[in-house]
């Protein structure tokens, strides 16, 4: 599903997020990207989803190679994968039927497919009954379950999670983690970057441990490693 | 690149939807286009017809060959022979002094009847030739005849329209080239607010696959409607102006031999190219900011 060959990734301004990274993420796994601060998890995100480029190697994803990817291609891409993130990025206008809605009507998804997509997705995430209340009104736990209602609705393969849990308290990360496990006892595959050690250690799965640009351990139910 | 309806009309919802929320930018832009339109409107419909006027003036320029007191029928008849062999002549006409006078009483008044005594005028050849650039050598040359006592053209009249004309069109030009520039970068500086206003649905539609022309089409539509918006004023003002002043000042300057574009001959294509122009600012506009801060 994802494959990294040789990857390094070097910024403009010098700094090497990334040096001679291999990886093979196959469909449907379960991977946590953990690190320190600055050691090139979200890089190692932003490669899968073609929001970076690198500067060595290659990076496949769902058969693509996204280095050689042109620019009008990218939305091919990332239609095959979701993305979620710390600060939900929810439009503020919309209601949480709108916001989920909107991930389907700028891919000129049918409106039928789109009612009923989004409805299915809002059930899954528990938040049906809440459809058609503002971001504003709901809580961080919920709103998090709005984003990863959009970043599913278009039934990707692959769902990147950037820090999902990082701005909620603990109960409700393990709600939002429940609901991670749901979607990848469907088949989707998970790669989730997180500092929550708790959840690493507790709901056990591939550990893949960047350091300084490296691949420092990739470990199948292993543990966060570092001291929280 | 075939569009659904649906997403057309979507677009133009977003659209429309920017420039309500731009107001004041949107109200800035189109009133830089509407200055823009009209002055250049005007200047298209002064220099249209100053430039068939000079046409006119042009293609009526004729050498007043005059013939000299002393030159018998025959020596006018030889005249008359030598001008015609001349190549560049077109026609050649006679009028005698007798016919001149009188062409001058109807003109300027029974005043000059005065002069049926003793007749002070030459008769003359009046000579056209086929391109009027060819007007000053040929009176050079008939000059040069035996019986001529000189031969004139309306020299200066048509030079002095000409170099009135050049500084004129170089003026309007540069003026009209600063007001389009102006409300291009007026329209661009509101489609940046608009872009900086959205750049979170931009990046969620990024990231969830919209194609860079989704993306890119309610921008391109917002400078369109503020380009049409401000050619209303422009275009109505010359359809009625025009109308007007046709009216008013063809009556007074026929009786200079000075006609004025018909109406609709004239407002066809200048309100046509206004429109072209406000189309082409709109989109321009829109495209630099899409360019630079889209980045799709």
């Amino acid at each position: 599903m994802i494959e990294m060959q040789g990857v390094t990734k070097k910024y403009p301004n010098g700094v090497t997020a990334l040096s001679g990274v291999d990886v093979t993420i196959k469909q449907g796994d379960f991977v946590y990207v953990v690190g320190p601060s600055g050691a090139g998890k979200s890089t190692f995100i932003k490669l899968i989803y073609r929001e970076e480029k690198p500067t060595e190697g290659k990076v496949i994803v769902g058969g693509i190679n996204t280095a050689a990817l042109k620019q009008r291609s990218i939305p091919t891409l990332r239609r095959q994968i979701g993305v979620v993130f710390q600060d939900f990025k929810l439009l503020p206008l919309l209601n949480v039927y709108e916001n989920v809605a909107f991930a389907l009507e700028v891919i000129e998804e049918e409106p039928a497919v789109i009612r009923k997509r989004v409805m299915e997705v809002l059930d899954l995430v528990g938040l049906k009954h809440k459809a058609r209340m503002l971001p504003t009104e709901l809580s961080g736990g919920e709103q998090q379950r709005v984003a990863i209602a959009r970043s599913i609705v278009n039934s990707p393969k692959v769902v990147i999670a950037d820090e999902p849990t990082g701005n909620l308290d603990p109960d409700t990360s393990w709600d939002i983690m429940r609901l991670f496990e749901k979607i990848n006892e469907r088949g989707t595959t998970i790669v989730m970057a997180t500092h929550n050690k708790d959840i690493v250690n507790t709901i056990r799965r591939r550990v893949i441990a960047i350091e300084g640009g490296r691949i420092a351990r990739d470990e199948q139910g292993g543990d966060y490693g570092y001291e929280a | 690149m075939a569009m659904k309806p649906r997403t057309l009309r979507r677009h133009f919802r977003e659209s429309f939807k920017s420039l309500r929320r731009n107001g004041w930018m949107t109200f800035a832009s189109v009133s830089a286009v509407t200055v823009t339109l009209l002055l250049t409107g005007v200047f298209l419909v002064i220099m249209l017809n100053l430039n068939k006027i000079a046409t006119d003036i042009e293609n009526d320029v004729e050498v007043r060959v005059h013939v000299k007191l002393e030159a018998t029928e025959a020596d006018k008849e030889q005249l008359r022979t030598m001008i015609e062999a001349l190549p560049e002549v077109e026609s050649i006409e006679y009028s005698s002094k007798e016919e001149e006078l009188q062409k001058i009483i109807q003109d300027m008044g029974r005043d000059f009847s005065l002069f049926e005594q003793s007749n002070p005028l030459y008769d003359v050849f009046i000579v056209k030739t086929a391109k009027p650039q060819d007007t000053p050598d040929t009176a050079r040359k008939i000059e040069q005849f035996e019986q001529t006592e000189t031969a004139v053209y309306g020299e200066e009249k048509v030079e002095n329209m000409f170099s009135f004309m050049k500084t004129a069109r170089n003026v309007g030009v540069v003026l009209v080239a600063g007001l389009l520039f102006t409300a291009m970068f007026l329209i661009s500086n509101t489609i940046k607010i608009t872009i900086f206003a959205r750049r979170k649905e931009i990046e969620i539609m990024k990231l969830v696959g919209a194609t860079n022309w989704f993306i890119r089409w309610p921008f391109i539509l917002e400078g369109l409607w503020i380009g049409l918006l401000g050619s209303i004023i422009p275009i109505a003002s010359v359809l009625v102006g025009y109308y007007y002043a046709e009216q008013a000042i063809s009556v007074r300057l026929s009786a200079h031999f000075i006609d004025f574009i018909s109406y609709w001959p004239l407002v066809l294509p200048v309100t046509g190219l206004l429109l072209i122009i406000a189309i082409f600012i709109g989109i321009w506009g829109s495209f630099i900011s899409v360019r630079r801060f889209l980045n799709v």
